[in-house]
């Protein structure tokens, strides 16, 4: 007789199902890649570069940039699993609804934390900040900030691909709950590169790690209301 | 009538709004049993399937799979595989992949050797490593039923399997559901082909309207078709105008 | 679960007294905040939005309230008469909403020197708004009624959520709103009058909100989309 994966090995196997369509289409990635480095470019473009140094720009360009590109990867999470109702064959397998819930974040937060990789060096050579310090800066941001931002995206794509607006509805939904993450890790990232003392981006970093944990236990509970019928 | 039936439902019912897709059916089915389902389309054949899966939540009584509700216990849920319209497979990734992914998730011990030995029993194994957007439609069909069978499912839910199967892929498939039956599966096959259906049934069933018209069991020396699909039209005569 | 008998024992209400009450209420306020309510010193006529500003916000909280616990209602209980109370709480709410960050912006014009000053009470509303705004277009999205008050009600209670971390957020980022003048125990620095016409004016709002939210409720079916 076989034994069902635990919780989390079962959200694993989803997880890596889900990163091997990934790889293999790689569509969605280039393409929400290409998008990220051009807004971060294009954003350049709509200030006064003599008047606004690049320093006070970066950090809301780079956060508000990731918030829509996010949005773009996140619709993907779960259109691969209407087409064919491929989702039916994990609802009937011996997994509990959070499994599949787990296993689809983890793979959208590889996913976006993939893109941020890109875009974090990029940023720094784009609008020429220190760029080790940027990096290393703004990376443990970046992580709360994608956690925030697949926990309540992935929930969301599950609920619009059920839809008739489908993709149209994503960012309805979810932008709203992106504002905290937004302005916090902009205001976070902001005080980091302008080498402020940490002391000063406490009460935001702490809105962050609260949202993180609210939104990720509270997502994991309401998703299995998006799929039973 | 035991509980300990593979299948066991209880004045099932299912409303979509105010439509009743599914009323008051009864029926148990025992390990070994299959009991082949007919009837036209939108008869409720498929929501049926549906409810027994646990795909769907009953509006009105309940189904049992060994006497276990499959929506609350889900490790209970690799007694069952599912053949569906739809694939339920992934496009991008290939046979191989497809199946393996089924087997691990139903806690196959080697998902590797489980995934070879169902694309072959279908006669597929030649395909494994080929992505499925570029199978024909009857090579999908027949990964779609490797990946309801790798994890040794003992209850087997069958929508429509035959269809875009060729000769070759029908007789693979029966023989493969024949053989699952003398291990004890039971299997509820859901078919529009009298002649396929009856093959393998120990019992039969006509849907009409949500609910079972006409239930025969196998006769010792074997359903009459002739007789059965006569009685079937008999009863559906109404419905098919 | 019963089907519903084909004709549902309800006539459209040509006489609701309550809704017909309401109205009556909040015209009868309106015309002291016009005639019986003297101009304030430093603000004049500006002023007397303020009567309709706060009265009308703290109905949109009463009905954006109502809505968050119909959700938990709803999620916890599967009783469609949650998921009816819900959508007719958010009708209602995105209205006051609508006439909260409308009123705002015709006050804070002659008085800021701004039409919209960014402060945090206004964001907090704004989105209050976009999620109002949002929860009705996801309900117009869904034809499935089931699935309809599920997802519905997983966004009212999500938002529900929400809420704190944006009130937290638009007040760390900065305020220059007016700080709360009546609800201050001990002193109200409201004159008299002025605190008679602001009491009225919540009394009659949030008479006016309940009578449209029980209108909106005892609509016949079909029209929960």
């Amino acid at each position: 007789m076989a034994r069902p994966p635990s919780m989390l090995a079962a959200a694993w196997i989803i997880a890596r199902k889900d990163l091997a369509v990934e790889l293999r289409t790689r569509s969605a990635f280039l393409s929400v890649l290409v998008f990220t480095l051009l807004a971060l470019a294009t954003f350049f473009f709509a200030w006064d570069a003599t008047s606004v140094a690049s320093i006070d720009l970066a950090p809301g360009v780079l956060w508000v940039t990731f918030t829509f590109a996010g949005m773009l990867g996140l619709h993907r999470s779960f259109g691969s699993e209407a087409q064919d109702r491929a989702i039916d064959g994990l609802l009937i397998a011996p997994v509990e609804r959070e499994a599949i819930y787990l296993g689809k974040a983890i793979a959208n937060l590889v996913f976006v934390g993939a893109v941020l990789v890109v875009a974090l060096p990029a940023l720094a050579i784009l609008y020429n900040l220190p760029l080790a310090q940027t990096v290393v800066g703004l990376a443990p941001v970046a992580l709360l900030a994608a956690i925030g931002l697949v926990s309540v995206g992935t929930l969301f794509s599950s609920m619009a691909v059920n839809t008739r607006l489908a993709e149209l509805l994503l960012p309805m939904l979810s932008l709203p709950f992106f504002v905290p993450i937004v302005m916090a890790s902009s205001q976070i990232s902001a005080r980091l590169l302008a080498g402020r003392p940490m002391s000063e981006a406490m009460p935001w970093l702490k809105i962050l790690i609260a949202f993180d944990l609210v939104f990720v236990v509270a997502c994991t509970i309401a998703f299995p209301y998006t799929l039973e019928e | 009538m035991t509980s300990n039936a593979a299948v066991h439902a209880v004045d099932l019912g299912k409303a979509f709004g105010r439509r009743q897709a599914v009323r008051g059916v009864d029926f148990s089915l025992g390990t070994g049993e299959c009991l082949a389902l007919f009837g036209p389309n939108g008869a409720g054949k498929t929501t049926l399937l549906r409810l027994v899966a646990g795909l769907l939540k009953p509006s009105a009584g309940s189904v049992r799979v060994r006497d276990v509700d499959m929506r609350r216990d889900a490790p209970a849920r690799s007694a069952v595989g599912l053949v569906s319209h739809q694939s339920m497979l992934y496009a991008p990734l290939t046979a191989r992949e497809n199946v393996e992914f089924s087997a691990r998730l139903g806690g196959v011990a080697e998902p590797a050797s489980a995934a070879r030995d169902a694309l072959a029993s279908l006669k597929v194994g030649d395909v494994a490593d080929v992505e499925v957007r570029k199978l024909s439609r009857g090579q999908q069909q027949r990964v779609s039923i490797a990946r309801a069978l790798v994890h040794g499912p003992v209850v087997l839910l069958l929508d429509e399997p035959y269809s875009g199967l060729d000769e070759s892929g029908a007789a693979a498939l029966t023989s493969v559901l024949a053989s699952l039956r003398e291990r004890g599966a039971a299997l509820l096959l859901v078919t529009h082909n009298v002649a396929e259906g009856l093959a393998l049934a120990t019992h039969a069933a006509v849907m009409l309207d949500g609910r079972f018209a006409l239930e025969e069991t196998r006769p010792a020396s074997g359903f009459n078709a002739a007789a059965f699909s006569a009685g079937y039209r008999a009863q559906a005569g109404v419905d098919r105008g | 679960m019963t089907v519903p008998a084909p004709a549902r024992a309800f006539r459209a209400p040509l006489f609701d007294w309550f809704f017909l009450l309401a109205v009556a209420a909040v015209g009868g306020t309106l015309v002291r905040i016009l005639a019986f309510t003297p101009f304030e010193a430093s603000q004049g006529a500006a002023q007397k939005i303020y009567y309709i500003h706060v009265p009308a916000a703290l109905s949109a909280y009463l009905a954006l309230g109502i809505l968050a616990v119909a959700s938990v209602m709803f999620l916890w209980l599967r009783d469609p008469r949650a998921d009816r109370l819900a959508v007719s709480a958010a009708e209602v709410g995105l209205l006051f909403t609508t006439l909260v960050i409308t009123t705002g912006p015709l006050w804070a014009k002659p008085i800021w020197g701004t039409w919209w000053s960014w402060d945090m009470r206004l964001n907090l509303t704004m989105f209050l708004w976009f999620l109002t705004a949002a929860y009705l277009v996801l309900r117009g999205a869904i034809d499935d009624e089931a699935m309809r008050a599920r997802f519905s009600a997983v966004l009212g209670v999500l938002a529900a959520l929400l809420i704190p971390f944006i009130h937290l957020s638009v007040y760390l980022f900065r305020t220059m709103h007016p700080e709360p003048i009546v609800l201050q125990p001990g002193r109200p620095r409201l004159p008299a009058e002025m605190l008679t016409t602001w009491s009225m004016g919540v009394l009659a709002f949030a008479f006016l909100c309940i009578a449209l939210i029980r209108a909106r409720y005892r609509l016949p079916d079909g029209r929960d989309a």
